[in-house]
């Protein structure tokens, strides 16, 4: 089947059929990176800009070196120093920059739904690349490319998302992606950081770690923001860490040996990941790193490729 | 000057009336209720065959951004507004700039209505300095300048040793306490409704126990102190109930409820529409269903719309950025005559009542007859009349509303008063 979408905003939105197909894109494109040189005519002509209008390092390198290995030409505009700090609206900006028709936009922004009204706005093809709470697309693509290529296939398989489950979006990009392939679903964390009817996303809700990590097949520990503490969800790092910090220990009482250990980054090392385990063998976090790179080139070529002009490579 | 409607069905609650009938307006005032009434010499007579003859609806809940945020509203395009929507007369919340926590913006108020006002105004005073919730406004200038009700709506007076002393220190005035039931702490940082859409959308909800909590409150109040609290745009089956059994005690409390939380739940949210963004949020459709079983059976008093214009920019953009609110007054009717009494949901007399005779015993305010003697204040629906939602075409200086491009059966026709019809 092909791709039809003029945006991704949603794993939400996706069938398990377009789901494959870019995991399946991404998955025959990371060749490139062991490339001598690592660049394809892809997108040649074709202009991405990268809309980030929260602080990111990995996910908007990310997307610039997937532009920049297809050969598209990548801008990076950052909300700090630009016109934002002017007063421009979030829209506006969105306008001028589509008034010099680029081919893509890939939006980072701290509120839910601003994907989707670019989307709307503009005529260019729109990437969301995490807005506020509700998703974040390419990193669950990727999540879903590590497992695979580890476990083989996606069908049967148990995840347990461990963490802040009410602020992430990485979560709930997962849980919509696992679930349509077939996946069991465990979320998991002290009940002040599991939202409210999360149940009705199809997910069993665990509130002791070490039930949540027994015989699942790989678990995905979130960041825990610091201010998590002021806003009095939980009352310290300390019991955080000592009650949902992944530990060798933990690991050797509770979980399978075959269980892979990831994280869509930034890890807070000692707090919800021991650095033994952040770096340990069941750890798949920077492979993840790496198929980022592979997702985001696969969904620009699917983007931008598709509407004709580009070169498969 | 007099005024003859001739041969429409006659709908007055308050004096059980409900006939086809012709009604007979002079000095502002209303005259006479009956079969085949003579036109006296010089009046004017209008054909209201087909149509409904009600008394004026009143809307005890707008904000008509006048003084401070005339970009928004002011006095003349939201009296307007609301002639085109069928109320003759709206009241005013005091969150203004400045705030109208003294008699001297009451009395500005008052003037610009005086002057450029369509309908009658009735200002809402502050409880609280600046709507602070720290000190009480100067409550008794504020009567006695005009004022039908404290608000400080918009905010939850938090405080409830200070709210219980507004309440005390109001009694002798008459007049009700309008509660913004929210709390603070249970809701930092909302956007929508708490449930499964927020979770799902990723959005901060405020949950319904938000509100719950300080309507349990303020109803424990009012029994205190024996002061009348109204409790301002009920939306959950919860509030619904506590505000139930209230009344089963005899507490002196009541409600109401606004056209959009009878109408949309928070599955209109998912669009990401800053307007179907406001305060309280869009509930469930099991609280929606609680909200209209409660204006039926009368636990909800009355409809009022929390009409609340902002401006273009205010409104698009980010959803958790948005300002909360949307406009009512040009809507409301044709939403509730389509979506609950066509279908059968609320009798038609319930609902005039709710919009007339009730609002006005909330407040005390003159109207909702139509008594020979009473202001000869008329609203006059087409029950056929087919609209489609054109936010173009609002009388109102803002188009903020989740309901543009609605098409709905049955709306306001003529609006008259003092015995004046309103041309606009």
């Amino acid at each position: 089947m092909g791709w039809t979408r003029k945006d991704l905003l949603t794993m939400r939105e996706l069938d398990a059929g377009e789901i494959v197909l870019l995991v399946d894109t991404a998955a025959s494109l990371q060749e490139i990176a062991t490339r001598e040189i690592k660049k394809v005519p892809a997108l040649r002509g074709k202009t991405v800009v990268n809309l980030f209008y929260e602080p990111s390092t990995r996910t908007r390198t990310s997307f610039e070196i997937a532009g920049k290995w297809l050969s598209a030409d990548v801008v990076n505009f950052s909300a700090s120093g630009s016109s934002t700090a002017k007063g421009e609206s979030f829209v506006d900006t969105a306008k001028n920059i589509a008034a010099m028709s680029p081919d893509v936009v890939v939006v980072r922004h701290s509120s839910a739904g601003a994907a989707q009204l670019l989307a709307r706005e503009l005529p260019c093809s729109i990437v969301n690349a995490g807005d506020g709470a509700h998703e974040h697309p390419t990193q669950a693509l990727l999540d879903l490319l590590t497992i695979r290529e580890h476990k083989g296939h996606f069908d049967g398989l148990h995840v347990a998302i461990v963490g802040d489950i009410t602020n992430s979006r990485v979560a709930r990009s997962n849980i919509h992606g696992m679930r349509k392939l077939g996946m069991t679903v465990t979320v998991a964390g002290p009940p002040t950081l599991i939202p409210p009817f999360i149940q009705e996303l199809g997910v069993k809700v665990s509130h002791r770690l070490e039930d949540a990590i027994r015989d699942v097949d790989v678990i995905m520990m979130l960041r825990l923001q610091h201010e998590r503490m002021q806003n009095g969800l939980i009352p310290s790092l300390r019991e955080y860490s000592r009650y949902w910090g992944l530990t060798l220990d933990k690991l050797a009482r509770h979980a399978r040996p075959d269980v892979l250990i990831m994280h869509p980054g930034p890890v807070n090392r000692g707090i919800e990941l021991s650095p033994e385990v952040a770096d340990g063998p069941y750890s798949v976090i920077l492979d993840q790193v790496a198929k980022g790179v592979a997702v985001r080139m696969g969904v620009l070529l699917l983007l931008a490729g598709s509407k004709g002009g580009g070169d498969t490579p | 000057m007099s005024l003859l409607l001739k041969n429409g069905r006659v709908i007055d609650p308050a004096n059980s009336v409900d006939a086809v009938q012709d009604l007979l307006i002079a000095d502002g005032k209303i005259e006479k209720l009956g079969k085949n009434l003579a036109a006296p010499a010089g009046a004017e007579v209008v054909d209201a065959r087909g149509k409904l003859v009600c008394p004026g609806f009143i809307d005890i809940h707008v904000h008509l951004r006048e003084p401070g945020y005339e970009y928004k509203e002011t006095v003349a395009t939201g009296t307007r507004a609301a002639a085109a929507g069928g109320f003759t007369a709206v009241a005013c919340m005091a969150n203004t700039n400045p705030v109208n926590d003294n008699g001297a913006v009451t009395d500005y108020i008052l003037a610009r209505a005086r002057v450029e006002g369509a309908v009658r105004v009735y200002p809402i005073g502050a409880v609280t300095k600046n709507l602070k919730g720290e000190e009480l406004a100067e409550l008794a200038e504020l009567a006695e300048a005009g004022c039908v009700a404290f608000s400080d709506d918009g905010k939850c007076v938090m405080n409830a040793g200070l709210y219980r002393r507004a309440l005390e220190y109001t009694l002798p005035f008459g007049v009700p306490v309008i509660s913004h039931a929210e709390d603070a702490t249970l809701c930092r940082g909302w956007a929508m409704n708490e449930g499964v859409v927020s979770t799902e959308i990723g959005l901060p909800g405020a949950p319904a126990a938000a509100e719950e909590v300080m309507v349990a409150r303020d109803i424990l109040l009012a029994e205190l102190t024996g002061a009348h609290v109204h409790i301002a745009h009920l939306s959950t089956a919860g509030a619904v109930r506590l505000v139930r059994d209230g009344k089963a005690r005899g507490v002196r409390v009541s409600a109401e409820v606004t056209p959009h939380h009878l109408v949309l739940t928070e599955e209109a949210v998912r669009t990401y529409d800053p307007n179907t963004k406001m305060a309280p949020p869009l509930r469930s459709k099991r609280d929606v269903e609680a909200l209209i079983e409660g204006l039926a059976d009368g636990t909800i008093d009355c409809v009022a719309t929390d009409h609340a214009p902002h401006a273009l920019s205010e409104k698009e953009g980010e959803f958790d950025r948005a300002a909360f609110g949307i406009v009512g007054l040009e809507t409301a009717v044709p939403l509730l005559l389509d979506r609950l009494v066509r279908p059968g949901l609320l009798p038609l007399p319930t609902l005039v009542a709710r919009l007339s005779h009730d609002p006005a015993r909330l407040l005390n305010l003159p109207g909702g007859s139509l008594a020979p003697g009473a202001p000869a204040d008329v609203t006059i629906l087409d029950p056929e009349r087919e609209l489609t939602v054109d936010p173009a075409q609002f009388r109102s200086k803002s188009r903020n509303t989740p309901f543009g491009g609605f098409a709905l059966t049955g709306g306001p026709w003529l609006t008259i008063v003092g015995g004046t019809v309103v041309r606009l």
